[in-house]
Order: C-alpha cells, then sequence, then structure tokens
C-alpha cells in the first residue's frame, strides 16, 4: 500500500485530490494506494469572494460551503491541524498528537496573514480602523466600517510582497471608488494607494494600464512605500501628529499616511509548521521547489503547490489549478518510478475588477509578463488588459466554474495549464 | 578601471552580467541612485546581498538581510532609502529580488 498524504484542503490540496483519486480510481478501490487528506476547519471557503462582502456585494453563505462534498469519495478526510512535519522519518504529527507516515506528501496549506509581523498593526484600532479583508471574518468587520464610514481618508495599503492574488487590493481601491460614488459621498473620500513596489503592479506593462486606471479614478498612488509601523490615535500617539484622524501609516523612511480608515493586506508567511521542517521552506515558510516540476529541494518525495509553494509566479487560485495538471502527472510518474515532468511554465491568469460592473482579465507565465491582445476563450475571444462587462460577468461567473468545475479537478475547455501566445501582442517591457 | 557606461544594464538600470561587477561600478550605480559615499555599513549589506546571491541564485528579501546580515531593517532604510533589498542588489550588480511577483 502507497500512502499518498495532502496537507491543507484549500483550492490548491481539493484540486489536486480530487485529480489524482481519479486518476488513480482502480489502485485506490484495489487497496494499493491511499490518498489522506488533512484540513482542521471543516468548511470551504471560495476566497475570490471575499473582495465582494465589503461592499454588500455577497455574504458567508454564498462563499462557503461544507468541505466534505467537495472531496472525491475515495478520498479520505481528516479535520484537524499538521503542527510538525518530519521529512527525515516521512511523518507529520497532527494537533492531538497523532502521527501520520506517508510514502509521498504534497504540501498545500496556502498562506497565512501574520498582522502582529507589523508593529502596531493589531493594535487598539485593529478591525476599528485598521482592517484586512483577506480573512472572512476580516471582510465581514470591514463591510460594517464602510457602512459606517461618512468621509475622510481611505489608505489601501499592502504591507510586503509576496501576497494571494496581488491584484485583490488594486480591485478593492477600484471598488471602494465605485462604491462611494453610488453612495454619493466620492466627492467627500479621498482614496490613497500605498505599495513597496515601484507601480500598481508588479509587471511593467500591466503596472502601466492599470496605473490610468487609478489617475482617472482619481486615486493617489504612492508607490515604494515600506510600511515599517502603524500608529493609532488610541496607541497614544499624539493628535496633532495624526491630522486628527484615525490613525497613520508610518514607512520605514519616516514617510506618514495619515488615515481614517485603512484597509490593509498583511504579510502572509506559510504555515508554521513548515518553519520547523528545517531545510523545508524559505525566509518565508513557503516550500522550496523545483518551478518547474513542483519538487521539494529538501527531498525528493515531497511535493507543493499553490500558496505554499515558493514558485515565482502569482499566488493565485488559477496557479494552483494550472499546478495540479503538471503535478498529478509527476505524482503517477513517481510511483511509477520515471522521471519527472517539468512542465509548469508559471502561468497565471486573473480577472481584475474596476468597479461599475466592468473588470479586465491578465494573463501570463514565467517568461512572458500580462499583455494586451485577446484571450483565446473556448467561447470567444475576451480582450486583455482592457476593461469590459464581458470580464466583469467572467469573474461572476467564475464562482459557479469553481464550485462545479475547478474544485472537482475537472479541465477547462479553452485553458490550458501553459500559457497561449496567439492572440496576444507581443511588446518589449520598454514600450 | 571599468565605467558604468560601458557595461550592459536593463531599463531598470541593473546589470545584466553578474560578472560585470567591480567596486568602482557600485559606486557609481550609487551616486546615481543619490548615495555619494557607500560607508562600511552599505557594504556590509551590498557584499552580503551578492555572497548570497552568487551562492544560491536568488537575492535576501529585506527579512533576511534585517536577520542575518547584521544590520537591522531600519538601519537598511536609512542607507538604502525606497527599498533597500532592490537599491543594495542594484548596486550589488545582481538582479532585482524575485520578491515582487
Ligand atoms: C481576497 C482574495 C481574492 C482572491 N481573488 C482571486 C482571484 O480572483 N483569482 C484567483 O485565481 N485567485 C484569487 N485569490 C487567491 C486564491 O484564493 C488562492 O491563491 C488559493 O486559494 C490558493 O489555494 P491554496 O490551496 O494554495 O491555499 P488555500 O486555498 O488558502 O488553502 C489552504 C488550506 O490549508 C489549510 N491549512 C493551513 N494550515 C494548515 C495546517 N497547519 N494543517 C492543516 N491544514 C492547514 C487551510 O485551512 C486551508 O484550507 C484571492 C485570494 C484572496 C484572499
Amino acid at each position: 500500500m502507497r500512502h499518498i498524504l495532502i496537507l491543507g484542503a484549500g483550492t490548491a490540496g481539493t484540486v489536486i485530490a480530487n485529480r489524482l483519486s481519479r486518476r488513480l480510481r482502480s489502485q485506490l478501490r484495489a487497496g494499493r494506494v491511499n490518498i489522506t487528506i488533512v484540513d482542521p476547519d471543516p468548511v470551504h471557503l471560495y476566497q475570490p469572494g471575499l473582495l465582494f462582502i465589503p461592499f454588500g456585494e455577497s455574504f458567508r453563505e454564498r462563499i462557503t460551503k461544507d468541505r466534505r462534498p467537495t472531496l472525491d469519495r475515495d478520498v479520505r478526510y481528516v479535520a484537524s491541524a499538521i503542527t510538525a512535519m518530519d521529512p527525515d522519518s516521512d511523518t507529520v504529527t497532527l494537533a492531538d498528537g497523532t502521527r501520520l507516515s506517508y510514502d509521498l506528501c504534497i504540501v498545500a496549506t496556502g498562506a497565512r496573514l501574520v498582522p502582529e509581523e507589523t508593529e502596531g498593526m493589531t493594535g487598539p484600532g485593529w478591525r476599528e480602523s485598521v482592517h484586512e479583508f483577506y480573512s472572512l471574518e476580516g471582510a465581514e468587520r470591514l463591510g460594517y466600517a464602510l457602512d459606517c464610514f461618512v468621509g475622510g481618508r481611505v489608505v489601501v495599503n499592502v504591507v510586503e510582497m509576496p501576497i494571494k492574488c496581488p491584484v485583490a487590493p488594486l480591485e478593492f481601491a477600484f471598488l471602494a471608488d465605485a462604491y462611494f460614488t453610488n453612495c454619493g459621498i466620492r466627492d467627500k473620500v479621498e482614496i490613497v494607494y500605498a505599495t513597496p513596489l515601484d507601480g500598481a503592479f508588479t509587471k511593467p506593462v500591466a503596472a502601466k494600464s492599470l496605473g490610468h486606471l487609478l489617475e482617472e479614478k482619481g486615486i493617489l498612488l504612492e508607490t515604494e512605500f515600506n510600511t515599517g509601523r502603524i500608529e493609532t490615535r488610541a496607541a497614544g500617539a499624539p493628535a496633532d501628529e495624526l491630522d486628527g484622524r484615525a490613525g497613520a501609516l508610518v514607512s520605514w523612511d519616516e514617510r506618514r499616511i495619515p488615515f481614517d480608515l485603512l484597509v490593509t493586506v498583511p504579510v502572509h508567511k506559510g504555515a508554521a509548521f513548515i518553519a520547523t521542517a528545517a531545510g523545508l521552506g524559505d525566509a518565508m515558510d513557503f516550500v522550496m521547489v523545483n518551478p518547474r516540476t513542483l519538487q521539494s529541494q529538501r527531498k525528493p518525495n515531497i511535493f507543493a503547490l499553490g500558496d505554499a509553494a515558493n514558485c515565482p509566479t502569482s499566488k493565485a487560485g488559477s496557479v494552483a489549478h494550472f499546478q495540479a495538471e503538471v503535478l498529478e502527472e509527476n505524482v503517477v510518474r513517481m510511483l511509477e518510478g520515471r522521471a519527472l515532468d517539468a512542465g509548469f511554465d508559471g502561468h497565471a491568469n486573473c480577472f481584475i475588477e474596476t468597479g461599475h460592473r466592468k473588470a479586465l482579465l491578465i494573463d501570463f507565465n514565467y517568461d512572458t509578463e500580462p499583455l494586451p491582445g485577446m484571450f483565446p476563450y473556448a467561447w470567444g475571444p475576451v480582450p486583455l488588459l482592457k476593461e469590459s462587462r464581458l470580464n466583469h460577468l467572467g469573474k461572476l461567473a467564475f464562482r459557479h466554474a469553481y464550485w462545479n468545475r475547478l474544485l472537482p479537478g475537472r479541465d477547462f475547455p479553452g485553458i490550458d495549464a501553459k500559457m497561449k501566445r496567439s492572440g496576444k501582442r507581443m511588446l518589449q517591457t520598454q514600450d | 578601471m571599468t565605467t558604468l557606461a560601458a557595461v550592459p544594464r536593463n531599463a531598470e538600470g541593473f546589470l545584466e552580467r553578474v560578472e560585470d561587477w567591480d567596486r568602482d561600478i557600485a559606486r557609481e550605480i550609487a551616486r546615481e541612485a543619490g548615495i555619494p559615499e557607500l560607508s562600511d555599513r552599505h557594504w556590509l549589506v551590498v557584499n552580503y546581498m551578492r555572497d548570497t546571491y552568487i551562492a544560491t541564485g536568488s537575492a535576501p528579501t529585506i527579512r533576511t538581510l534585517g536577520k542575518e546580515s547584521g544590520v537591522q531593517v531600519k538601519e537598511l532604510y536609512a542607507l538604502f532609502p525606497k527599498g533597500p533589498a532592490k537599491l543594495a542588489a542594484k548596486i550589488g550588480g545582481i538582479p532585482k529580488p524575485k520578491g515582487c511577483i
């Protein structure tokens, strides 16, 4: 009997579990292989839906589901947290002390938010004037704060890269602009976007398009802003320093941005047990893997995918989905003693909500940055890097596709793990 | 002595080839970025960055720099305003750190 153990049943863990279960069906039923997946949370959260919660455009029940039915029948689900991993003895320890051993382990424990890493973030203003929307609780609390907001300065901030879905904070800023416009108070609200990057996005061509959109919408962009600490009034900072506002974001080089409402994206790290499994993770506790095969650099029978892996591409559900195709193949090859497939090219694509029921789409990989043009979908081309209503509908339709196609591990017609160059206008980065 | 003008750089001003670097080039890039003189503390960071890159193939993050280079994060920002990891990498002649995706 070969034991395949999957750590974490979020997007990545669920997709790979279901794909492997289908691929290895006969061996599973014959008792030659088993697949176990471990996750303490009995509820699966559709994270892209979090973006809409603060604006009252979605709600808890719409973006959560019981975990068990999202997993194939032949996959054993253990509702517990992993507290330690020992790559030398091929075992993991659960919260109740139980040890599970494996022949092949797939780490899919995602990224966790670590707001405590930033001085002052979880101080007295936390969830009062300082908010985040990357957790369900945070998104809901931010929703209440927006309901009560009558005007002032809203600062949207990314503390440090990498973060999940690097466009989500930008989308939040765009949606906030539309929200305050619809409320009739846009003229009383100043929106500032403060990022550690030197532009609106990491990749130059997209940064340009997105920068223009910020300008059009009157959102102020503060680049190369490296958050050092957050001061909130309750914390005893003198009111004059804060211009009478609720708090201030202060950079390491002492630039200050006072705010009435802060929407921050806290530091992300991998799961805590990765930090204590020597040699497994990098400085941020993301598993060090070969970016093309997803095999751990620490030990050959360990793989990682999704946000937990340190691949130099975006941390996004779409990436987890593309990686799963390559990883499914590699697990089978490893079980059969064959050489691994180095097929993952870093492919990522995402819709970017721009407010007023429009969105744009970007598509890129390790070697090609997001480019304008058309995306060759099976049901017709979709414009890239350009706002359109169709893209917005695509983003909304994605929730259905997520539960019904992506999680069960089915392929999407026309969307391949490998990025397509057709339809894209190839530009020089300098353009 | 090599001069900065003679070595290929990318659009953002990073050297194309790690081997083109020397200490004079480093000083020139620093001046261009508004650091007139590189102090011992600057060199500590630049050398650490460069050594790590050459040994591991990737540049350390701010976090690792703060923990292991012997220079605290706060001082890093004082030495290299507006993003120490990026600027120290540029001065050290290595590619822009990948942490930015
Ligand atoms: C606001 C927001 C908007 C987003 N929008 C998009 C989008 O539009 N498009 C897109 O493609 N992506 C988007 N994403 C990103 C996407 O949700 C993630 O990249 C994706 O969920 C990654 O999947 P994962 O399985 O690696 O991690 P997750 O889905 O986060 O799953 C990790 C799982 O591991 C479990 N776990 C953690 N620690 C342990 C432990 N110690 N033991 C056991 N289990 C553990 C957790 O309970 C969780 O279930 C968005 C994310 C956010 C926050």
